[in-house]
């Protein structure tokens, strides 16, 4: 009883950390991109003022938005912060780790992407549709490497829950492995377009022919956007964390641990999730947008790669 | 044991993703610098094996590879492509996702052979024929899909990278063998700048397509 | 406690429900009139006695047999309901219910005529008496009803040139997909000719005879459940029929071609071996990904579901070809992973399309159109259809946590299994397969959004659509029911898969790891509970507490006005509707990206020069390899001997003789080197 107990805390301890953290996160990408490009850059915390501006500020809805648009945001929020409160962050095998494995949680980002693209088309405008459409499009692209990296995770943790694969890498000596690396590049890709980062997408602009994320929420204001907004936050939060979990799990605290090893754990994820923000800032001021229909290419690195990995890791356990 | 293991299997998967890094390049400048990156590659695997096999000679290999294939041949090459002024583009005649899907599926049936004929061989052998044989084979594809000369050449040395590898990867292949072919190498890389020159010359134009108009058996 | 009698058994209660489901379709076909008015309500009464009857037969496990003394002299009519008919029964029927309740919506004084009622019961009645077949003329039989039934309903409609083609087409493929089982049944009698499935499992069977018969069955059932490239007549047929009719064709008679495969391949046929898998993966996952792109790329409402049911055969096929794979080579955990995803895909398949068809109907129905581009805007008129097909939209899009993402997850749980095979080609052959399905499942996404999207949201682009009416009451009703089906078997996955227990263990050797190994009762669990587990009930209370929650935070914390104004769309809104996205733009980038590659999509743009006058002109040229290949070469070839072989009949009597007498002399040459 008093584990469910300890359990349950530590699950609700993580549902309200991302909530914490994900702003900040964002927070940091702007502002080492910002100093990157010689700007001084506004403080990391901008991104929690934004949101209360926007909760404040009054949601202008077009005439002909339906109850689909108007509910969308809490949705698409929803499936997003649960999605995140499922992934270990610092500690292993909490509360609801179990219930959802990686290829639910995928399901889940897909569901709030699905719901956001349909959001997207409620008002009847062209941008609107271009952007439901390209991303959708980009989904396809991705979502094959996707499957491939868990793949390759599966064959080698034996396992496609998370607190499994993070404990197995965690339990086997550190070696250079190819195929991790190839995954983990993969990987990266992937979530670079999922979450509408450069060089598929540009999250910092308006300019009508390059946005792909910012044209399907173009309608979108006040409680609404902040809502949205606070998604995509925490979409980046759940791809770091990720990217965390499966291929870096040192420093994470075992299940069972109890609340010391998960503050060493809190520790470690926050700043690996730090680390992953600066190095997400600095990619995307070394690199260009790209253009829509040069995607294909740039996504099917992430497959072959994937894919790679994959072929690769049959070789070494058949020899081994 | 597995450390050994782990970094040769490392070096040689990298060769092989230069390999695909070649099929997605659409500039011949980019394509030459990966060429050298996979030629570095192939010296530090060479080397990896020296240690590891505790057969020094195979550092020799290693330098040649790293001096010639790594550092000479790249620099000739771009100098013709300068000096020629070729347009830069590389003309694809299957695009990169079918190549792509084409090499894959070329690697996974390396792969399944490598390790469908040899079951009794030792770690080193059977990861490094797989490997090797999907390079060879990556080379081919970029040899077919390219039309350029200067991509084809370039195909032709990394094919014979694949082929050091699967040398190096495999025990008791004498030294001469390798000094040997490296020369060949070298002289290949002298008959097909001469080569090059000659089709420019002629046609104005490095396209290979062109040759096809003087073939006898025109269709 | 009353014992009930010997004679009530499962197996005569359904055989009471067809009978009654027969003799409604006779009386409504015969007396017409007013008779087609009892059509519907007796098949409400009739799928409700065939589902308690199945569901009954399946708990309990039971086997009945019987043989009926009609048929043919000799044999009699073996019928049998097991556990396997039991399942694909309650398939049928809760589709039936669904489309029979749907029907009681229906305009009696335009919708109601006797080219469909009559055949629709009698189509019902068929499609069951399949399923309980037990010899192979009585399967033969009852599947030709079932396929010139449903042509009837196909060519219901037979004003329209297209539904005259469709039904043309279909009536070929029926015809060529029956011979191919009459050619499976055959070599599975052998030649001590025992039609009974019975004899048919006894008998010993040679590689060369598995194989042939393995061909034969994937023509004979795969053309009817529509496996590329058989698949041709399907989106052609299933559209042309009444809405319910194709609700029942798509969701419902695939799945009795689904278990005919079922049935010959993983019952009588015997021991699998591993190469048997290698058609199923491999247009299995074909099928699966061209036929969305077919689908992301019609401009159908129709269409697009019958094209997607084309998909759906296709993983059902991929998954039945993993579970054959895994067991032909021992690893029977993961065959029932594999089975359990075919088997689950195939009901929740048909209950998202059917409510699917039903809301296309409705649509239909409604304004009259089923293009994409002259729909939209429907949710504001429609709202309660809007939802309902909403819901029908996340299931096929296999989205939690709604069903169609319970066989997704446990078709990938089983391709993550594939690196285990130890015959490399399969091991190898997995991840290209896993990788297709993923792709199958992001296209399916696209195309539904796009469905949805274009349908009901957006803003009307005729004037039918803005004069759109809800659907009448009852066929709400039936579309509510499906969706609350498609709820349930989403958060109560476990039930199901308790549900065919009894089939997993009998064709793959073991169960799922049932309820109670998992962390909580509700959880599914794939391998074990160290390895993969899904909790659909977490999930969704999750989803729900969180969203409320929020919802109820965000209102308390923020300003709550909302101001109505006109679109922004940055800055230039335009009032025209037909500046919004239509399917087609919607579609662009997966036509550039995909289409391409598949179908070799051009885009032609014709842009006059500034100056000149003339009006600019955009096309796009698709071509069907499948249609070109696979239909119009044969079709041009035949024409093309016919037209030669016309020459024959304009000869001189002396030609003929000259034939005659050649033939003649021909003969008895090979009479006498033969003898």
């Amino acid at each position: 009883m008093r584990d469910t107990i300890i359990l349950l805390a530590g699950q609700f301890a993580q549902m309200m950390l991302v909530l914490l953290i994900a702003p900040l996160i964002t927070g940091i990408i702007r502002r080492v991109k910002a100093r990157f490009m010689r700007r001084k850059g506004a403080p990391v915390w901008q991104p929690y003022v934004d949101l209360s501006k926007l909760l404040r500020k009054e949601s202008v809805i077009a005439e002909n938005a339906s109850w689909l648009f108007r509910s969308a945001p809490y949705a698409v929020f929803a499936f997003a912060w649960v999605a995140a409160a499922l992934v270990p962050s610092f500690a292993a095998g909490l509360m609801f780790n179990w219930a959802a494995d990686v290829v639910a949680l995928v399901a889940l980002l897909g569901a709030g992407r699905a719901i956001l693209a349909l959001a997207g088309m409620d008002i009847g405008t062209s941008f609107g549709g271009i952007g439901s459409s390209r991303e959708m499009m980009i989904a396809t692209l991705a979502e094959p490497a996707l499957l491939l990296v868990f793949l390759t995770l599966a064959l080698m943790a034996g396992s496609t829950r998370l607190p499994e694969i993070a404990g197995h890498f965690i339990s086997t000596p550190p070696t250079v492995r190819i195929s991790l690396a190839l995954a983990l590049v993969a990987f990266v890709i992937v979530a670079l377009a999922e979450n509408a980062r450069i060089p598929v997408d540009n999250p910092a602009t308006h300019l009508e022919l390059t946005m792909v994320h910012e044209a399907m929420v173009l309608e979108y204001s006040g409680r609404h956007l902040a809502m949205i907004e606070f998604a995509a936050q925490l979409k980046i939060v759940t791809y770091l964390a990720l990217i965390a979990c499966l291929f870096v799990p040192w420093g994470m605290a075992p299940a069972n641990a109890g609340p010391f090893a998960w503050f060493a754990g809190l520790l470690a994820w926050a700043s690996k999730l730090c680390l992953g923000a600066v190095l997400l800032g600095a990619w995307e001021v070394s690199i260009a947008k790209m253009r829509v229909f040069r995607l294909p290419d740039f996504l099917g690195i992430a497959f072959v790669f994937a894919f790679l990995a994959i072929l690769m890791a049959f070789v070494t356990r058949a020899v081994l | 044991m597995f450390a050994a293991y782990d970094i040769a299997h490392l070096l040689a998967g990298l060769m092989l993703v230069t390999g695909f890094a070649m099929l997605y390049q659409d500039r011949i400048s980019a394509v030459l610098t990966t060429f050298a990156v996979q030629a570095i590659l192939l010296s530090c695997a060479v080397a990896w094996q020296a240690v590891a096999q505790n057969r020094p000679h195979l550092f020799i290999t290693a330098a040649l590879a790293l001096g010639l294939k790594g550092l000479v041949i790249p620099y000739a090459l771009r100098r013709m492509v300068l000096k020629l002024g070729m347009h830069r583009e590389v003309e694809q005649v299957v695009g990169v996702a079918k190549a792509f899907i084409l090499g894959l599926c070329l690697t996974a049936l390396s792969f399944m052979l490598v390790l469908r004929v040899t079951v009794k061989a030792d770690v080193f052998t059977r990861e490094g024929l797989a490997m090797a044989l999907a390079i060879i084979l990556i080379a081919l594809l970029m040899m077919i899909t390219r039309r350029n000369a200067v991509t084809q050449i370039v195909g032709f040395m990394s094919l014979e990278n694949g082929l050091i590898l699967a040398a190096t990867g495999a025990r008791g292949m004498p030294l001469v063998v390798e000094v040997s072919v490296a020369f060949s190498v070298l002289i290949a890389l002298f008959v097909f700048g001469v080569f090059v020159f000659r089709i420019r010359e002629r046609f104005d134009s490095v396209d290979i397509e062109a040759l096809d108009q003087v073939r006898g058996d025109q269709r | 406690m009353i014992a009930a009698p010997a004679y009530l058994t499962p197996f005569a209660g359904l055989l009471c429900a067809i009978v009654l489901y027969a003799v409604a379709g006779v009386i409504a076909g015969v007396l017409r009139g007013g008779a087609l008015r009892i059509v519907y309500p007796v098949a409400i009464v009739a799928a409700l006695i065939a589902i308690a009857c199945d569901l009954a037969a399946l708990m309990s496990q039971g086997d009945f047999a019987h043989v009926l003394p009609i048929g043919l002299p000799g044999t009699g009519l073996r019928l049998r309901l097991d556990t396997l008919s039991a399942f694909f029964g309650l398939i049928v029927n809760i589709g039936v219910l669904a489309a029979a309740i749907y029907g009681l919506g229906l305009d009696p004084a335009h919708d109601l005529s006797g080219r469909i009622e009559p055949f629709f019961a009698i189509f019902v009645a068929a499609m069951n008496a399949v399923l309980i077949a037990d010899d192979a003329f009585a399967f033969l039989f009852f599947w030709e009803v079932m396929s010139l039934m449903s042509w009837a309903l196909v060519v219901a409609n037979h004003e329209s040139p297209e539904n005259r083609k469709a039904g043309q087409v279909y009536l070929l493929m029926a015809a060529i997909g029956t011979a191919a089982l009459l050619f499976a049944f055959g070599g599975l009698a052998g030649t001590a000719g025992g039609y009974s499935f019975e004899a048919m499992r006894a008998a010993a069977k040679t590689p060369l005879v598995s194989t042939l018969v393995l061909t034969a069955v994937l023509i004979g059932a795969g053309s009817k459940a529509g496996i590329a490239p058989l698949h041709a007549w399907l989106p052609l047929a299933h559209p042309a029929a009444p809405s319910h009719v194709s609700a029942l064709m798509s969701g419902v008679m695939t799945k009795v071609a689904i278990y005919g495969l079922i049935r010959v391949v993983f019952d009588l046929l015997g021991a699998p071996v591993w190469w048997w898998a290698l058609p199923f993966l491999l247009l299995g996952a074909a099928t699966a990904v061209l036929g969305l792109l077919y689908a992301v790329l019609d401009g159908d409402l129709k269409r697009v579901l019958a094209y997607s049911t084309v998909e759906n055969i296709g993983i059902i096929f991929v998954a039945l070809g993993m579970a054959l794979a895994f067991k032909a080579e021992g690893l029977n955990a993961a065959a029932a992973v594999a089975l359990a995803a075919a088997l689950l895909h195939a009901i929740n398949h048909s209950w998202f399309k059917s409510l699917l068809f039903l809301g296309a109907g409705a649509v239909l129905h409604a304004t009259g159109r089923r293009d994409l581009d002259g729909l939209g805007g429907l949710i504001h008129t429609m709202p309660k259809t809007a939802a309902l097909f909403l819901a029908g939209t996340m299931s096929i899009c296999a989205l939690p946590p709604f069903n169609g993402f319970i066989s997704e997850w446990l078709l990938f749980q089983s391709v993550l299994a594939g690196p285990g095979f130890p015959e490399p080609v399969l091991r190898f052959l997995s991840p290209a397969v896993g990788a297709m399905l993923a792709l199958a499942a992001a296209l399916a996404a696209a195309c539904f959004v796009r469905a949805f999207g274009i349908v009901f949201l957006g803003r009307a682009r005729s004037p039918a659509a803005s004069a759109a009416h809800e659907a009448p009451r009852v066929q709400i009703a039936a579309m509510g029911l499906l969706a609350a089906l498609c709820l349930f078997g989403g958060l109560f996955a476990s039930a199901l898969v308790a549900l065919i227990e009894p089939l997993l263990v009998k064709f793959a050797g073991v169960a799922l790891p049932g309820a109670g190994t998992g962390p909580t009762p509700f959880a599914l669990v794939a391998f074990d509970p160290k390895r993969a587990t899904y909790d659909a009930l977490t999930i969704g209370i999750f989803l729900i507490v969180s969203g409320t929650l929020t919802t109820l935070v965000v209102h308390r914390i923020s300003n709550r006005r909302t101001r109505r104004g006109p679109a922004w769309d940055c800055g230039f809104p335009n009032a025209s509707p037909i500046t919004q996205y239509s399917g087609s733009s919607f579609s662009q980038p997966l036509r550039r990206v995909y289409g391409a590659f598949a179908f070799g999509a051009r885009d032609n743009v014709d842009m006059p020069a500034p100056g000149d006058m003339r009006a600019a002109h955009f096309s796009v040229t698709m071509r069907d390899p499948v249609w070109q290949c696979l239909h119009a070469a044969p079709a041009r070839a035949v024409f093309g001997l016919a037209r030669r072989l016309n020459r024959f009949q304009f000869l001189t009597i002396r030609s003929y003789l000259v034939f005659m007498f050649s033939a003649l002399i021909v003969l008895l040459l090979v009479a006498a080197v033969w003898f």
